[in-house]
């Protein structure tokens, strides 16, 4: 090939240099582009942090980019009221359930599509991916009789299940997709030295692919932690979660806006502790381990 | 890849397929039975057999919902790949901390629990205390997302860009970084244009990615439900009705059980439509077939 050589002086530049080999005027477009867009990202995020540390008086009042008079009561209001609280205790509570559920039934079968072909696992494939792909509204009704037989409703469990509709088939194909990079060679050294299945799969296979079980948690955990049309269905008092107090509020309690807001702040934290953990494999994830 | 057959490997699938039936097959079986029979309460059931879906064929209102879904999906479409691909051009190509930086804005829409990001921008668009509402009142448009139908519209539709664009631009920039950098050297020595080099090695490379992009931003548009309900509850009048909001209130708030339930089969069938496609592509993809 002609180009080899040119190939190779490309790889061996390191990006930087050539970062600042390209004309000026494309980098600092490009800059322009991605700092407007992430303004655009983080405007409205700021506003809604922004009214969570003003009163209501000053809200209504008029805009003001800062708060002129930082107040935590809201966040204050939150953490003593027991209707506000048990909000978060309850949807983490589901969401916690549900991230074990999923990953224990997800494991060993992504490991059976990863290794094995059999009967059926194609077709078996394309319908977990049917019950991601299905409109949560479809199943609305049916769960809700469902849970209500099994005596269920108005459980953690109820969410944590109705879950495990979109979740177990996301687990299975992000688990999937990590453990395909695993060379086979490995299992089947395990074996000839004599480790039985279970064991080879506690304490060699999943340490290796702890950092696709720790990805795959994380969009567990996230895709349950988003979700309201089944969580606030299946749920009327005991085990409400958080974005049904929030929606009931808003109807009901003559817009408490600084409220609100302060409890919206409060639903961003957790994902946004965990993402820097996950940053790389985002684009991994949504795309069902397919990248 | 020519994986084992081992009919053996069912074993490590049956959890994960005892499970996803008892919450998909029995709800789906549910949703059948109300579709073809009309049901007073226990007992006392009549069939009906398609009455309920040349009912649903029917119903203007719900033509109007179908058609709306549609041009929103496509709207989405037609704004977020298009900017998706823009954003992820202009990401920087180091692993140095800015990168990890970025990567972690972009991401921070995608983790916010969907009722939250109706909240912000709830706040976000009034026009009495909102920044954006504020904003655009002062270039001197009447602006009002809860009066005015077209406004409400643009609203959700800016809303569904604000969420999901990241989406779109994280697959993108997987794609990219999966091109050598001889590409780009073999393109700078032809003297090929900036839009050349997009088009015959940026895009083509980025075809896997953007076809996922593709297909799961039209499944999740089509679904949307969340987002609306918080910001404009379908309103004003039903400018922002889609299908699964629709569907939720023929079910839940009027109990119209074999109208929706015909509604949702329909529904579904059009999901699992896009499901199979997206399905065929992503095992082509998965086989390294790619032309």
């Amino acid at each position: 090939m002609t180009l080899r050589s040119h190939a190779d002086d490309a790889v061996a530049l390191p990006p930087r240099a050539r970062a600042r080999a390209a004309s000026r005027l494309r980098v600092s477009r490009r800059t322009v582009v991605l700092v407007l867009y992430i303004l655009f990202l983080l405007l409205p995020i700021y506003w809604m942090v922004n009214m969570s540390l003003k009163t209501n008086v000053e809200i209504l009042s008029g805009l003001t980019l800062f708060p002129r008079d930082p107040t935590l009561q809201n966040y204050i209001t939150i953490f003593t009221d027991p209707s506000w609280y048990s909000g978060y205790i309850n949807s983490i509570k589901y969401v916690v359930l549900n991230t074990v559920i999923s990953l224990t039934v997800a494991l060993p079968a992504a490991y059976a599509f990863s290794r094995y072909r059999f009967l059926g696992d194609k077709h078996m494939f394309f319908w977990l991916l049917t019950n991601k792909m299905a409109p949560p509204a479809v199943f609305l009704l049916p769960f809700f009789q469902l849970y209500s037989t099994f005596g269920l409703f108005d459980t953690p469990l109820a969410v944590a299940l109705a879950h495990c509709l979109f979740n177990v088939p996301l687990a299975v194909w992000i688990l999937e997709g990590f453990m395909s990079g695993v060379p086979r060679e490995i299992d089947e050294t395990a074996y000839m030295d004599g480790y039985s299945f279970p064991r080879f799969f506690a304490t060699i296979f999943v340490p290796l692919i702890r950092a696709g079980i720790g990805v795959t948690a994380f969009f567990c955990f996230m895709f349950s932690w988003v979700e309201l049309l089944l969580a606030r269905t299946l749920t009327a008092v005991e085990a409400k979660p958080i974005a049904a107090t929030m929606t009931r509020t808003v109807s009901a309690a003559g817009m408490d806006w600084g409220l609100l807001a302060a409890a919206g702040v409060l639903t961003i934290i957790p994902g946004a502790l965990v993402i820097w953990f996950v940053r790389n494999y985002i684009a991994k994830g949504f795309a069902l381990g397919r990248v | 890849m020519d994986k084992p057959w081992n009919n053996r490997a069912w074993f490590l699938v049956i959890p994960v397929f005892v499970l996803v039936a008892f919450s998909a097959i029995i709800p789906l079986m549910t949703v059948v039975n109300y579709s073809v029979q009309d049901i007073f309460g226990p007992g006392q059931a009549f069939w009906v057999g398609t009455e309920w879906f040349e009912k649903v064929l029917h119903d203007e209102r719900l033509h109007d919902a179908l058609v709306r879904q549609i041009l929103f999906s496509l709207a989405v479409l037609a704004i977020e790949i298009p900017l998706g691909i823009l954003v992820a051009l202009s990401m920087p190509a180091d692993k140095g901390w800015r990168t990890s930086l970025v990567l972690v804005l972009l991401a921070l829409p995608l983790l916010i629990p969907w009722n939250v990001v109706g909240t912000i921008w709830q706040i976000f668009g009034r026009a009495d205390i909102g920044l954006g509402g504020a904003a655009i009142r002062a270039l001197g448009i009447d602006y009002n997302y809860t009066g005015n139908p077209r406004d409400a519209w643009l609203t959700v539709l800016v809303m569904d860009v604000w969420h999901w664009t990241s989406l779109v631009a994280l697959l993108c920039y997987a794609g990219l970084r999966a091109i050598p950098p001889a590409y780009y050297q073999a393109a700078k020595i032809d003297g090929a244009s900036r839009w050349a080099v997009f088009r015959h090695i940026e895009l083509p490379k980025m075809r896997g990615v953007l076809i996922i992009a593709v297909l799961l931003r039209f499944m999740d548009s089509f679904m949307i439900y969340t987002e609306p309900f918080v910001l404009t509850g379908g309103g004003p009048g039903n400018a922002t009705t889609f299908l699964s909001q629709y569907l939720t209130r023929m079910a839940v708030g009027q109990f119209d059980l074999g109208v929706a339930a015909a509604f949702s089969l329909i529904y579904f069938l059009i999901v699992l439509l896009f499901s199979y496609v997206f399905y065929t592509f992503i095992t082509t993809v998965g086989t390294g077939d790619r032309s």
